[in-house]
């Protein structure tokens, strides 16, 4: 305050000495960007995060620019739509972008998660990193269920109809709370409306702060790296980590790279296969909601499919309910479940390596599975897969804390 | 002041007071915010019940109405249907109507339906809400006596609305209350006043 005063009239140091002096700014970017220090071995699998939030600006902007012709009611969202890809300048292109966004943000997060399982960056003392991402994971969910529900298709309205209807296994309180979330006997106008506000306000704005704090509890306790050893450990003479380097500018040329090749990939999609098969845009939900017709197969977008394959395995609903739920919930715990003294996989044992490989599998498996009409193979199948799914998590405090590590280096290490 | 006469235990519970005040205050200004969330007056109004002419329909025919935005059918049953029902008995889940949410108490009957020929259920899968398909052939090879399958999850429901064992949805078909107005006109949603 007083150095403030002292000063006044007498403009030294420039316009960033003046910002400085009043916000934290070049404070700031020090601490996050230039004099953050994340190891220097960082491979293609630390890459998926800033993807993450280059998806989010994606789905931001084009979002935003979607509501400006977009008309949340249930008479005019089909042909609004239609409008924005037919009559909009330029419409398809944002909308696909949109589309196309929503399955990418799946799969990079999907990948930013899995890279968490390889080098155990949910352990210790990166627990609270992980449990608020599995809060955006969450949100994330919830943003592109609400979404689906927008462009008002068969497939917009009856996904909603059993996904909605999945609160109705509660015991005594779920038919209420069914009402409670359509506002009405059944989905309708009103469920669409209200879908939209939490689809553009509600959970973006969670989203954000929770992918904020994401950032700060990482920054707190610094970036695990592929060798899964502590850098802060061993710091040269000045307090920098030796094996650290400053996230800028070498992390983020690095980055760019990605950046570089995730657009190719993207554009990609956007241009040559935006429904991909029917895999991002599914093909019932290329006819008006018809409230008397289920279609006769009926999925959710692949990223819940897992899940569905769970749901759908398990021959009662109140079952089916838990264990799906169980099933969205049980990643929450892997740093309490994971016992091994050991994060990166490069220094576990084959029963670790095995668990995930099979895993992975299973994953995968149960993902083509939920696209799949339930014929009675399929239902068998998604049964074996689920019992693998749910042994994966419950197993894991044995077969981690039985498990052969070999020694962990002291510094990190390269692998050309 | 000086902290030896602070007296902690006034200070605690003014801050719990103020905390507690605070709470209770934030509970009632949330009851107007998650009241508007429920079903408006117009939504309500909208559910009136509506009405469904029989002259036009068949013997072994169905038609599809929409009340409150939900799908209800209503089949008139032939001779041949209204036989089969007693004989798959053992392959139902709650033959009976036992469970008593799934439909109103003049429908807690053989045929779950108030005269034996009209079926009135709600064609909403009891498991997520899909609406089944009728198939009413029978195909004794497919062990199919004819009633509504879901194709979402794969339900099973007979031509009573009653749901088989051995697949997800958990009960029948529901029945909403529904009434005769006339011989040839059924109202559905209101099953009150004069029959």
């Amino acid at each position: 305050m007083a150095r403030i005063e002292a000063e006044v009239g007498k403009p030294q140091g420039g316009l960033m000495k003046w910002i400085d002096d009043r916000f934290p700014f070049t404070k700031t970017m020090k601490y996050h960007v230039t004099e953050y220090y994340a190891s220097k071995n960082f491979n293609w699998w630390f890459v998926f995060g800033v993807l993450a939030m280059v998806v989010l600006v994606i789905q931001l902007v084009t979002g935003i620019f979607l509501t400006m012709n977009y008309k949340p009611a249930a008479a005019e969202a089909f042909a609004s739509v239609e409008y924005i890809m037919r009559d909009v300048e330029w419409g398809w292109l944002i909308r696909y972008m949109h589309s196309t966004g929503a399955s990418f943000f799946f799969i990079v997060v999907y990948l930013h998660m899995f890279r968490a399982m390889l080098y155990g960056s949910y352990k210790k003392p990166r627990e609270l990193i992980w449990l608020i991402g599995m809060m955006i994971f969450f949100v994330l969910m919830a943003e592109g269920f609400a979404g689906y529900l927008l462009p008002w298709g068969q497939m917009s309205y009856w996904g909603a109809q059993v996904i909605i209807s999945l609160f109705g296994a509660i015991p005594v309180v779920g038919d209420g709370l069914v009402e409670f979330i359509r506002g009405d006997y059944s989905i309708s106008d009103i469920t669409l409306n209200r879908f939209f506000a939490l689809h553009v306000i509600v959970l973006p704005l969670a989203l954000i702060g929770l992918i904020f704090v994401h950032i700060v509890a990482l920054h707190e306790v610094g970036s695990n790296n592929p060798d899964g050893i502590e850098i802060k450990k061993n710091k040269g003479p000045d307090g920098i980590p030796l094996d650290g380097v400053p996230f800028h500018p070498h992390h983020t040329s690095k980055d760019l790279i990605g950046i570089i090749v995730f657009l190719m990939i993207f554009s990609a999609v956007v241009f040559f296969a935006p429904d991909m098969g029917g895999m991002f845009l599914e093909h019932a939900n290329f006819e008006p909601a018809n409230l008397t017709a289920t279609p006769e197969h009926i999925a959710p977008v692949w990223y819940y499919t897992p899940y569905y394959a769970i749901l759908r395995a398990v021959p009662d609903k109140l079952w089916g309910f838990i264990l799906f739920g169980l099933s969205v919930l049980l990643p929450v715990f892997l740093p309490w479940l994971d016992r091994c003294r050991v994060r990166s996989i490069r220094y576990r044992g084959w029963m670790y390596k095995t668990a995930l490989s099979i895993f992975v599998v299973t994953f995968l498996t149960l993902g083509w599975l939920g696209l799949q009409p339930a014929t009675e193979t399929y239902v068998l199948l998604a049964r074996i897969f689920s019992v693998l799914y749910f042994a994966f998590f419950l197993l894991m405090p044995f077969y981690t804390a039985a498990d052969k590590t070999k020694p962990v280096p002291d510094r990190v290490v390269y692998h050309d | 002041m000086t902290e030896d006469d602070l007296d902690r235990n006034r200070r605690h519970f003014l801050t719990v007071a103020t905390i507690a005040t605070g709470a209770v205050g934030v509970g009632f200004v949330a009851i107007p915010f998650l009241s508007s969330l429920k079903p408006s007056a117009r939504a309500q109004a909208l559910g009136a019940p509506v009405e469904v002419p029989l002259g036009s329909i068949q013997p072994g025919e169905m038609v599809r109405v929409l009340w409150r935005g939900r799908l209800v059918f209503v089949l008139r049953r032939d001779e041949k249907m209204l036989a089969s029902l007693p004989e798959i008995v053992d392959e139902l889940r709650d033959p009976n109507s036992e469970v008593v949410e799934q439909q109103p108490d003049y429908a807690a009957n053989d045929t779950r339906s108030l005269k034996p020929e009209y079926l009135v259920v709600e064609g909403s899968c009891t498991h997520l809400g899909c609406a089944p398909l009728e198939d009413f052939e029978v195909r004794p090879a497919e062990d199919w006596g004819g009633g509504f399958f879901c194709p979402c999850h794969g339900s099973k429901f007979d031509l009573a609305g009653r749901v088989y064992k051995g697949v997800p949805a958990p009960t029948n078909l529901r029945v909403p209350p529904h009434r005769f107005v006339r011989d040839d006109l059924i109202l559905i949603g209101q099953d009150t006043g004069a029959a």
